[in-house]
């Protein structure tokens, strides 16, 4: 296991190069300009003054060294400092990336300012929609054609073909505006102090969580039913039932863990996502957080931000690839990879 | 077996373990104690002092569905930026609702009368108000002005705010004495250190950010240090701004709110919902929003809708030159020797054809309701320079558009529906403007107006950050203008008309200003139209006063819209919404809507 970890991890970095450049490439060539948001009465000389000073006419070979030298040396470096407060060489003159828009305020600091809103919001949806969706599976499966089983096919299917963007609208329109119950609007500078705070995260974050954990439910609920009706047929399913195991022992110990290889890698591969955020739902209910801003800083341009929140994302799938295949050789004994 | 079945449930545990670690980690700032808990932000109407008093009024909360980037107006990417900046900075003299002159840091607004603008009109004189502090207690001086106006000027600052372009000095005749010098004389004095776009900065804060290191100062351009009534308390990019009162603030009962909030929003319509549907926010900014959605928002009686008209109009711009792609690299280029003239467009009766066919009235009712009308002028505001001489052109007229073309020998001579020049080139027009839905939708209409006078239009659209981008190598900025027409919205940014009449100069001491890849298309005559007429009468514009000042703006408009260089449609107002609970806001066309935010209070 240890060597096959280390190959993997060594396997990656190749992988990262390549997808940096493609990405830094990509938008470096692809049209739009960050001088557009300006005011329309601005003469050209200005704007050309600006994109300057930005640094847009340096050559874009340049443009890539030095921003991948920023990402992989000086930012990590950065955050090593501002967790444990030890110092290494020059951190002041460090050169860091930083985005257009906010003039000068480095892109990690954006991303950490947004993470926390990202991860109550989307995680515990993602939370919240395993918890459901697994059991919910397992038992439609158990009980196949069963009205259970019917119902929680049809509110699958719901879920799965309504997009966030019109559930989200939707239950604004019921909740906030006809019943009045919680806020269109998601507070990010609320502070969790007491109970009444408590409560206001709470109400604010149950429409977005609610919208998302439906439409995950419904995937992972899917996957949960169809791997476990495979396992039921299974002939050791026949060997357990006539050792004489309980009903329960059978399902819980025996069908659900051998169903579960499939769903891991469902779930595994969607933790990158909470951590990109849920793009579309993010910016209807105004949480801002990381996935909201990406997309305005697509709007507006901003390259070094977009550059960095992709690579991390990359980071994160390339990461969590690889513990979905070290969880499969938890789950089933029989996959080794030495 | 039961051996490594152990190993293997503690390594599941210690993965999961691990995300959850991770999870706590990043997810810790959100749970973080701190002081001040917050208030919902309307509705707390409850309790109030029979007068509001400093901070008596509890939080107010306004939505800006284009996210605050940054504080410093001078590096600002947006007009929502500046806006923000206003609570805090403050410039000389700023625009109250009528743009009307107010003084902010001055004590007078300085005239030829009062002696403050010099008979030469070489030079402007400000006192600064006595006692002026900033936030952090120092005292306000000219140095501070002198100072802003050199970090503006550093060339690689990259400053956006071009409101120092005509001045040649600014100096501290004292402690309290401002004098601006300009480069030549300005009947209109009043736009260095005058409203929202040019504030003045604290020389201490921002001494180490000229040039440069302007673009590194994060901190200062995200929590500037200024006069006006309120300071950063929190600032979350492209998020929210949470501001607190400034305590040095010259007014002892003002501000009223002890706190106010700026959230960002999805679009315009979840900001408009927000204020007049859910009663969450007090104060929506540019509600674009189709009308009839609006005004049903409104009818529920939460909060009021307000317009303000600055001077913005939309039109249609024509290139006067040849945009033909088989042109190669002469695509598009005017140069003195070669106009290089459009087959048809340089024929006035095809443009006034184009204008006669459209109705204005349609576009302005159906698409911008009440944040339009309709326009015959391209400076259109403030009242006292807009123009009565077209209002003609308010009617339709398509049999006469059709008239003017057959009388020109523009005839349909092959039956295919569109006419053709004499010499058979058929009159196909290609139409573009940036990607938004309203513009698309006038196109649609303009189109098929366009084809009942026998012109086919092909139209195109291009995304904002494009179109209105300076990027030297995109072929689809306006700048470039690689059509035959193209709409967009720009108007002067001051009352005073000068600086936006110098859009359609062909000469500016000499040098041909019309956009062309010699001046790497930064030009600003977008049209390339070039009348000596019109320079030599912009001449005099620039030293005359008064209504005679305000009658040579009247005639240099009416040139260019008799000319047809460009068609106006729509005289623009940016629509904002406030809570029926919230007293205050009085916007106008040419300053920040928060200008007034010290008076802003609960209604009780």
């Amino acid at each position: 296991m240890g060597t096959y970890i280390l190959r993997r991890i060594l396997t990656a970095i190749p992988t990262l190069l390549f997808i940096s450049f493609v990405i830094f490439a990509l938008l470096a060539l692809s049209p739009g300009d960050p001088t557009a948001n300006l005011p329309p009465s601005l003469p050209m000389e200005i704007k050309l003054q600006i994109r300057e000073s930005l640094g847009m006419n340096q050559p874009m070979p340049i443009r890539y060294v030095r921003w991948l030298q920023q990402f992989m040396i000086n930012e990590p470096i950065n955050a090593f400092e501002k967790a444990t407060g030890i110092s290494i060489g020059d951190s002041e003159g460090r050169l860091r990336i930083t985005s257009w828009t906010a003039r000068g305020k480095p892109v990690i600091d954006l991303v950490f300012e947004r993470l926390p809103q990202t991860l109550w919001v989307v995680g515990l949806a993602y939370l919240l929609s395993i918890v459901i969706a697994v059991p919910v599976g397992v038992y439609a499966a158990y009980r196949q054609n069963s009205f259970f089983d019917q119902a929680s096919s049809v509110l699958a299917v719901i879920g799965f073909s309504l997009p966030t963007f019109f559930t989200g609208v939707l239950v604004i329109q019921i909740f906030a505006v006809w019943l009045g119950w919680f806020p269109s609007l998601y507070n990010t500078t609320l502070r969790v102090t007491d109970f009444d705070s408590f409560l206001q995260q709470l109400r604010q974050m149950i429409m977005p969580v609610m919208v998302l954990a439906f439409f995950q439910v419904a995937t992972v609920s899917r996957f949960a039913r169809s791997s476990s009706i495979e396992n039921l047929r299974q002939d050791y399913v026949r060997t357990a039932r006539s050792k004489g195991l309980a009903e329960r022992m059978v399902v819980t110990r025996h069908v659900v863990r051998n169903s579960m290889i499939p769903v891991v890698t469902l779930i595994a591969l969607g933790i990158p996502g909470i951590f990109g955020g849920a793009i579309v739902t993010e910016q209807i209910f105004a949480v801002n957080g990381i996935g909201q801003l990406l997309i305005i800083s697509i709007q507006s341009n901003d390259l070094p931000v977009v550059q960095t929140v992709l690579m991390i994302f990359a980071v994160l799938v390339v990461v969590f690839n690889l513990i979905a295949d070290i969880a499969y050789g938890i789950l089933d004994p029989r996959i080794r990879y030495n | 077996m039961k051996h490594s079945g152990n190993r293997r449930t503690f390594l599941l545990i210690g993965l999961l373990a691990a995300i959850a670690l991770v999870f706590a980690a990043c997810a810790a700032p959100a749970a973080a104690p701190s002081t001040g808990a917050e208030q919902p932000a309307a509705g707390a109407a409850a309790g109030l002092p029979a007068e509001p008093g400093r901070g008596t009024d509890g939080t107010v909360t306004l939505v800006y569905w284009q996210e605050i980037s940054i504080l410093n107006p001078y590096l600002a990417s947006g007009t929502k930026d500046f806006h923000a900046a206003s609570l805090i900075l403050e410039p000389l003299l700023e625009f109250n609702q009528d743009s009307e002159l107010v003084p902010a840091l001055a004590v007078e607004v300085p005239t030829l009368e009062n002696g403050g603008v010099s008979e030469d009109l070489m030079s402007i004189t400000y006192k600064l108000k006595d006692g002026i502090v900033w936030a952090d207690g120092t005292p306000l001086t000219a140095d501070d002005f002198v100072f802003t106006w050199e970090y503006c000027t550093a060339p690689l600052t990259g400053c956006t705010v071009q409101n120092f372009v005509a001045v040649a000095n600014v100096e501290a005749v004292d402690p309290q004495t401002v004098k601006i010098t300009f480069r030549a004389p300005a009947p209109y004095p009043y736009i260095p250190f005058v409203g929202y776009l040019s504030p003045v900065l604290q020389k201490a804060q921002f001494e180490n950010c000229v040039g440069e290191a302007a673009q590194a100062c994060s901190d200062q351009n995200t929590n500037p240090i200024g006069t006006g009534p309120y300071k950063v308390k929190e600032f979350r990019a492209n998020d929210t701004v949470v501001y607190e009162i400034n305590e040095n603030y010259r007014h002892p009962d003002k501000p009223h709110f002890a706190e106010v909030v700026i959230k960002g929003a999805e679009d315009a319509s979840s900001s408009a919902r927000a204020v007049l549907e859910t009663g969450e926010a007090d104060y929506g900014w540019n509600l674009q929003v189709e009308p009839a959605v609006l005004l049903d928002m409104e009818a529920k009686g939460l909060g009021t809708l307000m317009a303000s008209f600055g001077g913005n109009v939309e039109r249609i711009l024509i290139n006067f030159t040849n945009p033909d792609p088989a042109l190669g690299d002469k695509r598009s280029v005017w140069s003195p020797d070669d106009p290089n003239p459009h087959p048809f467009l340089t024929d006035i009766a095809v443009r006034k054809a184009l204008s006669l066919a459209i109705d204005r009235n349609i576009i302005a009712e159906q698409l911008y309701g009440p944040a339009g009308k309709p326009t015959c002028n391209l400076l259109a505001g403030p009242p006292a320079v807009a123009s009565t001489n077209n209002d003609a052109c308010l009617t339709q007229d398509i049999a006469a558009a059709n008239a003017l073309l057959d009388e020109a020998g523009y005839v349909d001579s092959n039956g295919d529906g569109v006419r053709e020049t004499p010499d058979g080139q058929p009159l196909k027009i290609l139409y573009q403007t940036s990607t938004n839905s309203v513009r698309q939708k006038t196109q649609a209409l303009i189109q098929q107006w366009w084809k009942e006078i026998g012109i086919e239009t092909e139209l195109k659209n291009v995304e904002a950050a494009v179109f209105f981008g300076g990027d030297p190598a995109s072929p689809d900025t306006l700048n470039k203008f690689y059509t035959d027409v193209q709409m967009f919205t720009n108007g002067p940014d001051n009352p005073d008309p000068q600086q936006y009449l110098s859009n359609w100069l062909c000469q500016v001491e000499g040098e041909y200003v019309i956009q062309t890849p010699a001046n790497n298309w930064g030009g600003s005559n977008v049209e390339r139209w070039c009348s000596p007429e019109y320079d030599a009468l912009y001449e005099t514009l620039k030293s005359a006063t008064g209504e005679e000042r305000a009658q040579i703006a009247i005639q240099l408009n009416d040139m260019i819209v008799q000319n047809y260089v460009a068609i106006p449609l729509v005289f623009r107002a940016s629509v904002s919404a406030h809570a029926n609970s919230l007293i205050g806001p009085a916007i106008g066309g040419f300053e920040s809507e928060e200008w007034n935010i010290e008076d802003w209070h609960r209604a009780r």
